[in-house]
């Protein structure tokens, strides 16, 4: 009996034996690919733009294993954006003198009365002239990040335009503060004059009296349409700037990763050619396109005669407060010449 | 001339950190600086890899294309470098590179940055051949010595490969037909616009 025990046992283990070896030889013919289930470089670069990991050391930044997107912030970054900077700048300069050419300056029609009136006051030259001073500094320390090499650097030498840009560089970086400043003051001093009235859609059909010919300009207050369209292109553009420009001298604070510091330099880049180019129409109409005009900002007074043509409505609300006796004189006498 | 080139072995990479600690010590790296980092794509997960990256010195650099004060040059074996007196620090390297390589130094308020380092494929800069003046800006000139950069050279599994493209493209090569399987020279076709065929 004990024999025949010991068999069976002999046999069962032998069964269990042979059915374990069964199951089991599939499994070691298969052929090992440890790379089956591996992250696959292109894979991941298909669906996202980034390739994003984990590192050992603090420098979040550098998880970001692969960030082929900065290619087309390359394109951008030299080509677009040398297009759309140049044609913006070279095309209002082309259109202003095309302007001039054919309008001239646009005089005083009644000539000098020898009258003036005070048109900007102290605080509000100094919030213009803050503004305006900083906004050229920042735009041609701006301008010479994108166009200096090819522009300046041939002439200037590396080391010269090394040492020139590094400055520039940080004069853009700091004025950027007081630029601010200029901004939100002008905001705040002149927006009460700068909602839309309904003598701003009569300007604007007569399209300010520039494109026709003599004493053609329509009746506006302390602002014509085409200043109150200057005022909130300039807080609008000046507020993108300063986001994005903010953003740029902050980089990757916040979590801000190299995408959305791309596409801040995309901003600041094209709006601020734009800014230029507006500028430069403003500055045009300032002081050579229109007789009178400058020394509004220079002074603080313009000729009489040049706010009757220019600012009808305003210059009729300056004589009545003038009349009734309230506020600043606003004549002064002729001075002796 | 040679067309150097370096390649990660992400199917041979154990993330030992040993190529970033041998680049900080080869060239004195201050603290803050990675000319080279490793990166683990999907990690505790399977499939984890790990990949070592640094500047893969670009055919075409982006980041040349950019400076906008040119302070890129590529040396005879295509090695990207810059000049340090040239750069201003302007961080624009940084958003066109995709591999996430130039680094900066903090050198003052809010983000300013200093000047740009990044790896120099152990080739120091414009300043002459193992000068003490190319120390100090950009480290060892190991390959004026003959020698090859110190990451690849010290990695315990040779995953990392640094050196003339042909070459290491057929070892990557011969390993992937022993081995039956790889992952691919990750980076490549950003960097260099062609991959491996294994």
């Amino acid at each position: 009996m004990a024999k025949l025990a010991v068999q069976i046992r002999f046999i069962a283990v032998a069964l269990a034996l042979a059915l374990m070896l069964a199951l089991a030889a599939p499994a070691s013919a298969q052929r090992v690919d440890p790379n089956a289930s591996a992250v696959q470089e292109q894979q991941l670069l298909k669906g996202l733009s980034t390739i994003q990991g984990r590192g050992s050391i603090p420098d979040v930044k550098s998880y970001t294993l692969e960030h082929p997107a900065g290619r087309d912030w390359r394109q951008f970054h030299t080509v677009w954006l040398k297009w759309i900077g140049g044609l913006a700048i070279i095309g209002m300069l082309a259109m202003l003198t095309i302007f001039y050419m054919w309008r001239g300056r646009m005089r005083i029609e009644g000539g000098r009365s020898g009258r003036k009136l005070v048109r900007f006051t102290g605080v509000e030259r100094f919030v213009h002239w803050l503004t305006a001073s900083t906004f050229v500094i920042l735009g041609i320390t701006g301008l010479n990040i994108t166009f200096g090499r090819a522009l300046i650097l041939p002439w200037m030498g590396p080391e010269a335009f090394s040492a020139w840009s590094e400055y520039a560089k940080y004069v853009h970086n700091y004025l950027s503060f007081a630029f601010t400043i200029g901004v939100v003051l002008m905001f705040l001093m002149w927006i009460g004059q700068n909602f839309p009235t309904a003598a701003d859609i009569q300007w604007l059909k007569a399209g300010g009296g520039m494109l026709k010919g003599h004493h053609a300009a329509p009746p506006a207050y302390k602002f014509n349409a085409g200043q109150k369209i200057l005022y909130w292109l300039i807080i609008v553009g000046g507020v993108a700037m300063i986001i994005s420009g903010f953003m740029l001298l902050f980089p990757f604070y916040y979590g801000l990763n190299v995408g959305d510091m791309e596409l801040a330099e995309i901003f600041h880049g094209v709006v601020g050619v734009m800014f230029v180019a507006l500028i430069i129409a403003h500055i045009y109409l300032g002081t050579l396109g229109m007789e009178g005009a400058f020394e509004a900002m220079s002074e603080g007074t313009v000729d009489l005669n040049w706010a009757k043509e220019h600012h009808s409505l305003w210059y009729q609300q300056e004589m009545q407060r003038e009349a009734r006796g309230k506020g600043e004189p606003m004549v002064t006498p002729t001075p002796a010449e | 001339m040679a067309r150097m080139k370096v390649l990660c072995d992400a199917d041979r990479c154990i993330e030992c950190n040993a190529c970033v600690t041998a680049c900080k010590n080869e060239h004195e790296i201050p603290w803050g600086i990675n000319r080279r980092r490793v990166v683990t794509i999907n990690d505790g997960k399977p499939g984890e890899r790990s990949i070592s990256m640094a500047c893969m010195h670009c055919t075409d650099a982006p980041c040349a294309a950019v400076c906008p004060v040119n302070c890129f040059y590529t040396t005879a074996d295509a090695v990207v470098l810059h000049s340090k007196d040239l750069c201003i620090g302007c961080g624009y390297c940084f958003y066109a590179c995709p591999f996430g390589a130039p680094q900066y130094p903090k050198v003052g308020n809010f983000g300013s940055r200093g000047k740009m380092d990044k790896c120099t494929f152990c080739a120091g800069g414009p300043e002459a051949d193992n000068t003490k003046a190319e120390y100090e800006k950009y480290g060892a000139n190991r390959l004026a010595e003959g020698k090859l950069p110190l990451c690849a050279e010290m990695c315990s599994t040779k995953s990392l490969l640094a050196g003339d493209s042909d070459v290491i493209a057929q070892i990557y090569k011969e390993r992937v037909s022993k081995r039956g399987y790889g992952s691919g020279a990750w980076g490549w076709q950003t960097a260099y616009r062609e991959n491996i065929a294994t």
